[in-house]
């Protein structure tokens, strides 16, 4: 019985984004089909149906950017700040995107399904730290990542790397093949007789290879799994030609395009295969083959088992998940079956630090809160090292213990952990929130400090700070 | 700069969050005195050819194309340096500062994370090591006595992480001084390897900083980070330099402090420059620029006991790539600048940009392995023995050697 009651609690504070009031009892009767059950064809869950797409997005940022042109004809006044306008654009959209996201976390009884989908976005992380990203972020997760992640990861994939935003991110949009008609144009001077403005043929000049890298070396084969240097090369010529619509495609500003005369022409060699010249086709047909390659296979498991189990994941747990996804086919809704199913995963020793997202979110879900704007998100995450929807790099947050557990990141959680629980505990008993959101895996010595804290606050702010809640 | 805060007054603030007194670091003297050392990674990959623009090499401009810089404050007769860095040309041009122009680390994947690893473990290959050189010499000085060392930025950087303690800091936030949490957490903490040394450092790293920060009579330290003051993308750049030097004049406050930390790692982000680079570099650069200007300052008497040595993951390609930028390369500039630094010329050879030179026939080749430059600082600097210098500092490196004559 004892053990059920850790199973419980595991399978809602290690799977899941932290138990809310109730919520352990609820898993108690079957642990594993609690799980098992928020694995779902249709993906994950959207924290706001109906929201802007990212080409709304996109084409209002354009236009901004064309009102600042306007902005500089008229100085001084604060309307005409360009900046100011952007910060305003940014701040309200980019918040309404990130604050529902994470009510969404808050609020969630498939916890289970949120965290998989959140480890899907990093894996395919596109960042907001680029201006003109951090209005598309949102709806790109919305529409790139949130429907497939119980799909096949070639689908993922194709849907992330074709995706306007992943686009702009990597500097796909303004990747020009080197042979291409349009760099023959432009040396021709013919570019101008067909209307493409100086500045603008200048900036379509040549081959972008950063996609094509952060494709191989994050996304599918990984740093170690056996491309070269020509193999980015050959695969950026191949995406040549993906693109975003700009002012001048009018109805197609915003949305994916492929320009044929950007691509670079012939046929292409990535991995030792060859793919005959083509257009579009080059980049699906590699893509394809890139999902199907057994280092992905590796190297993706890998990644989903230190997310899931400990930062150096037991190599038994990976090869569990490597077979469900190759004999499946890279299904990832059996990948998540094989995860819930590992013994592995199971081990009663928390072992995985939550990130100051992670641990936000799991603080609100144990008063059975929700974050009211962004305001009390923001700053903390910032202070925390965190930004909201801005990873420094496109490898996205890190998965390990060092890289969150520093002392400036115990104090800001510590310091937040007091502020909350001052305005978030009313007239709740502390032992008996304790015991309901940490269930079996609350420690005696947490117990025994929240029971003499001086206040219901204090008591609060150390279970938040506990290391049993401090990981899961 | 006003003068650094005084033990007196660490100490009471110390008492205010609870904490004894001998969390707080003695003296570190014995092994390096008041010697100092500073770390600043700049990451993504800078650009070497426009941090040190070799102007007089007669291949330059015709490869560089319209990336070539013409406006370069000059060094010598083959180097200039960036115009977004006026004041890290007048150290260099007062013997303060030397540039390395053509060194690597010794990874060649071209990928930020290995790279960066391989930068900061100090191993001869990624996952080498897992902890980081700066760590390792912690622990090699700690045979002759307490150093301290302090990491700033919210998350704790490989190059300090490993068994040898080390602090962080990040700027903009502060703690109640009569809090009761810090004392219950260190009880709840104590079987915990992770949360309680962590926490332990945090929280006398922030009474320095209170302490410090209440040393600093400029009322701009108080402003609050990020917020938008106007002035439209220059007033931006503006605030963003201000902040920078105020970062720089802080950390220069810790480390003069009683019991402040004398060795310190910070890095700074976004030189992955694949497009549009010339503008983007000259923003980051100024950032470095008033970052170390506000450091000197701050340091005083201090900066001619100080070292920094300003180090990349990798350079870019010697050539522009099809949008304005360049791409992933090898070889990079490296910079080194202090009151105490020996003068000289540049560190390291000039390979020069003909065809041939170039390594895969597309980047600067190097002339000089990282490590034997970091050896060289090490041990010239911090007295580090050349004996923990190649076996456990930089393990396996023993064929690499220290570039003598630094300090």
């Amino acid at each position: 019985m004892a053990e059920r009651d850790l199973e419980a609690a595991i399978a809602v504070t290690r799977f899941g984004l932290g138990a809310r009031p109730g919520e352990i009892a609820m898993a108690r009767g079957d642990p594993r089909g609690f799980l098992l059950a928020q694995i779902r064809r249709e993906g994950a869950d959207q924290p706001q149906p109906g929201a802007a797409t990212a080409q709304q997005r996109i084409a209002e940022f354009r236009d901004y950017q064309k009102d600042r042109q306007a902005a500089k004809a008229a100085p001084g006044s604060e309307e005409a700040d360009p900046v100011k306008a952007a910060q305003r654009l940014l701040r309200t959209e980019t918040a309404v995107d990130f604050t529902t996201r994470a009510r969404l976390g808050t609020t969630t009884t498939t916890s289970f399904r949120e965290r998989w989908t959140l480890f899907w976005a990093n894996h395919f992380t596109v960042s907001a730290t680029k201006l003109q990203i951090a209005t598309v972020v949102g709806p790109y997760e919305q529409e790139a990542i949130r429907p497939h992640v119980f799909g096949r990861f070639e689908d993922l994939l194709v849907a992330a790397e074709t995706h306007p935003a992943m686009l702009l991110y990597l500097d796909q949009a303004q990747s020009v093949g080197p042979d291409s008609q349009l760099v023959a144009l432009m040396k021709s001077g013919a570019g101008r007789r067909q209307g493409l403005k100086a500045p603008q043929a200048a900036r379509l000049t040549g081959l972008n290879e950063n996609l094509a890298r952060e494709i191989l070396e994050l996304h599918t084969l990984g740093v170690d799994g056996g491309y070269s240097q020509e193999d980015v090369t050959e695969f950026a010529r191949a995406m040549t030609g993906l693109s975003v619509g700009g002012l001048r495609d009018r109805d197609q500003l915003g949305a994916p395009i492929f320009r044929s005369i950007a691509h670079e022409p012939g046929a292409r060699t990535v991995l030792g295969k060859r793919y005959p010249v083509g257009g579009q086709g080059q980049t699906a047909a590699i893509l394809a083959d890139l999902a199907a390659h057994p280092s992905t296979a590796r190297f993706v498991c890998t990644k989903i088992a230190r997310h899931f189990v400990a930062d150096t994941p037991p190599a038994s747990l990976v090869a569990r998940l490597e077979q469900a996804w190759t004999s499946s086919g890279g299904d990832l809704a059996r990948v998540a079956e094989a995860l819930v199913r590992a013994p592995e995963a199971w081990s009663p020793e928390p072992a995985k630090f939550k990130t100051p997202y992670e641990f936000m979110i799991s603080a609100w879900r144990s008063v059975g809160g929700v974050p009211r704007d962004i305001s009390v998100l923001a700053p903390t995450l910032n202070a925390m090292g965190q930004k909201p929807f801005s990873p420094p790099s496109p490898k996205g947050w890190p998965d390990e213990t060092a890289a969150w557990a520093s002392p400036a990141g115990v104090v800001a959680r510590m310091a937040w952990s007091q502020s909350f629980a001052d305005r978030a505990i009313g007239d709740r008993d502390p032992v008996q929130l304790a015991n309901e959101v940490l269930g079996a895996r609350l420690t005696p010595r947490t117990a025994t400090a929240i029971a003499r804290a001086e206040s219901r606050a204090e008591a609060l702010a150390l279970m938040l700070m506990s290391p049993e809640f401090q990981r899961r | 700069m006003t003068t650094p805060p005084s033990r007196r007054q660490i100490l009471a603030q110390a008492a205010g969050l609870g904490l004894s007194v001998s969390l707080l670091a003695h003296q570190a003297q014995a092994a390096i005195q008041g010697r100092k050392l500073i770390t600043v990674v700049c990451r993504g990959g800078l650009d070497g050819l426009s941090l040190t623009p070799p102007v007089g090499d007669p291949d330059y401009r015709r490869l560089r194309g319209a990336l070539a810089i013409s406006d370069a404050l000059s060094l010598d007769g083959t180097f200039g340096l960036n115009p977004a860095l006026p004041a890290i040309h007048a150290m260099i041009q007062a013997g303060q500062g030397r540039i390395v122009p053509a060194i690597a680390t010794p990874d060649r994947a071209r990928s930020h994370f290995e790279a960066q690893d391989v930068l900061e473990s100090g191993a001869a290959a990624v996952y080498g090591a897992s902890s980081g050189w700066l760590n390792r010499t912690l622990t090699a000085l700690s045979r002759q006595g307490k150093v301290e060392a302090l990491s700033v930025g919210p998350t704790a950087p490989l190059i300090l992480r490993g068994p040898a303690a080390a602090s962080s800091w990040s700027p903009g936030r502060t703690i109640e001084a009569t809090a009761r949490l810090p004392t219950l957490l260190q009880d709840l903490y104590q079987d915990d390897p992770v949360l309680g040394p962590a926490l332990a450092r945090g929280l006398a790293t922030e009474t320095m900083a209170m302490a410090a920060m209440s040393g600093l009579s400029d009322p701009s330290q108080n402003a609050p980070m990020g917020s938008y003051a106007g002035g439209g993308v220059q007033g931006l750049q503006r605030q963003g330099q201000e902040a920078a030097r105020s970062l720089g004049g802080t950390l220069a406050g810790f480390m003069r402090a009683p019991g402040g930390p004398q060795i310190a790692a910070l890095s700074l982000d976004g030189f992955d420059t694949h497009a549009n680079q010339t503008g983007q570099l000259a923003n980051r650069l100024a950032g470095l620029d008033s970052l170390m200007e506000g450091l000197r300052t701050g340091l005083g008497p201090d900066w001619d006991q100080t070292v920094v040595v300003v180090m990349t993951e990798f350079g870019r390609t010697a050539r522009p790539n099809g949008t304005g930028g360049t791409d992933h390369g090898t070889a990079s500039s490296a910079l080194m600048l202090g009151g105490g630094l020996k003068r000289g010329g540049i560190i390291g050879d000039w390979p020069g940009l003909k065809d041939a030179a170039l390594f895969e026939g597309r980047d600067l080749a190097p002339s000089l392995d990282m490590r034997g430059l970091l050896k060289g600082v090490l041990s010239a600097q911090l007295g580090v023995e050349a004996r923990d210098l190649d076996t456990t500092v930089f393990p396996d490196s023993a064929s690499v050697r220290a570039v003598p004559g630094l300090v």
